[in-house]
């Protein structure tokens, strides 16, 4: 596919887009990244998204495909050389996929759920649910890992984009918020796991700056104390 | 050499259904284990810890859940008959679809039946748009999946259930005349050989859902 134009329209705090960086970089696709402005969305990304009108959208000779696992997907299938992003084996895609629905549908609905919780004890309770949720993923990560670096394996791939996406909305919470929902001790593979994910070649030079999107996150929020969840998706 | 093959369900499952199309379109024996939602089975909670659901699917011993990783685990496993398509594009189309179906076509259905009166035409004029929305998808084909049945019809399975159970709770959502091509499509469906043999009767089902809203919503 030497030579495709391949355009990417996201932005820069967007998790799910962030996906589609870290997965054309594994496979090291050249692209064009499109930062849209979600307040004045572009031609562009409204034609290719008539449905949802949400980035990230993929473009890949001239055709447009949305939602990120999608996209992860056709990734993969589009540039089928080494290093794969999905498991090879059946069995191991599914629970891949299993995995994944659970991080967007549950996990990342609480964390959404953290930004829109009001009063102490509301937050304590949206906070109490984002941690139940890691505590299940550790377990998945251990049985995903089998004692490796990542979930994938030796290297990144699926589900290590799919949660990984979201570390930088995570310490943004932790810090709003005050608290630890990463923890050392009780999610000691999640942790490690974390550290390496941010070095990893593909995903260190794309990652936001955490810092600048706490600063992001403090300012929509406090602009509109009432939105529930700034991710846009 | 013999193959485990059981798949955990209920009849009244529209999500169970999805998959026994499936099996039944790339002939695939299977044993059915029948579950009783109001009293689920050890092996069952077991076997999906996590959602507690059906269906869940066992293969040699390894469970799968969620009806649409099934569906594409068993398109993987046994090659023939692919229910996806092809090609890498058409596959994130067929993907992205079934979301749409999952994701905002049964939550908003689900929306005009717990509507208040004030709420219920707002509710009903989203669910409207977004079955227009599917509708236009089908573009002059026969199925979604081309000259026959594909991934997107079997996830579309939830739109005929639709059709078929509508009126057990007094609403006609899916309205032949608002959504002829829809409503064509959904009878080239049910007149599919391996949706027919997996489909419930009609009057088992209608009787079925309008009881279980009349639980949940009090008699009408």
């Amino acid at each position: 596919m030497a030579g495709s134009e391949v355009k990417v329209l996201g932005t820069w705090a967007s998790p799910f887009a962030l996906r589609v960086h870290i997965a054309l970089g594994i496979k090291s696709v050249k692209y064009e990244w499109v930062e849209e402005n979600l307040e004045a969305k572009s031609q562009l990304l409204l034609e290719s998204n008539p449905i949802n009108k949400q980035v990230p959208v993929l473009i890949h000779h001239h055709k447009p495909i949305c939602e990120s696992l999608a996209i992860l997907q056709y990734i993969d299938e589009a540039w089928p050389s080494a290093p794969s992003i999905l498991p090879s084996d059946p069995h191991h895609r599914a629970v891949a996929r299993f995995w994944a629905a659970y991080i967007d549908h549950k996990l990342f609905t609480w964390l959404k759920g953290v930004a829109s919780a009001e009063g102490a004890e509301g937050k304590k309770v949206a906070l109490d649910q984002v941690r139940e949720g890691l505590v299940v993923v550790e377990a998945a990560f251990w049985k995903c890992s089998k004692g490796r670096d990542f979930f994938s394996g030796a290297g990144i791939g699926y589900l290590d984009i799919v949660l990984g996406c979201f570390l930088g909305w995570l310490y943004v919470a932790e810090k709003r918020n005050d608290v630890k929902l990463l923890d050392e001790e009780k999610m000691p593979g999640l942790a490690a796991w974390a550290i390496k994910f941010c070095q990893h070649g593909a995903v260190k030079d794309v990652m936001p700056d955490k810092d600048e999107l706490l600063d992001y996150a403090n300012m929509v929020f406090q602009a509109m104390p009432k939105l529930n969840g700034q991710c846009p998706s | 050499m013999a193959e485990e093959v059981k798949l955990f369900g209920s009849w009244a499952s529209p999500y169970t259904s999805r998959v026994k199309v499936v099996l039944k379109l790339k002939g695939i024996e299977y044993e059915n284990v029948e579950e009783d939602l109001s009293n689920k089975s050890p092996l069952l909670l077991k076997y999906n810890p996590i959602h507690k659901k059906v269906p869940v699917f066992l293969h040699h011993g390894k469970p799968i859940a969620e009806s649409l990783i099934i569906i594409e685990y068993i398109d993987e496993t046994w090659k023939h008959n692919p229910i996806l398509p092809i090609d890498p594009y058409d596959r994130a189309m067929a993907r992205f679809w079934a979301k749409f179906i999952d994701e905002k076509i049964q939550p908003a259905v689900w929306k005009t039946l717990l509507a208040g009166e004030n709420e219920r035409e707002a509710a009903i004029e989203e669910a409207h748009q977004l079955l227009k929305t599917l509708e236009r998808e089908l573009n002059g084909k026969k199925f979604f999946g081309g000259e026959s049945l594909g991934f997107l019809d079997v996830a579309g399975n939830v739109v005929v259930w639709l059709e078929v159970s509508q009126e057990a709770l007094g609403m006609n959502l899916l309205d032949k005349e608002k959504f002829p091509i829809l409503h064509e499509w959904c009878q080239r469906v049910l007149d599919d050989d391996a949706f027919k043999q997996v489909m419930p009767p009609k009057e088992k089902l209608l009787a079925f859902t309008r009881a279980r809203f009349e639980a949940f919503l009090g008699p009408k």
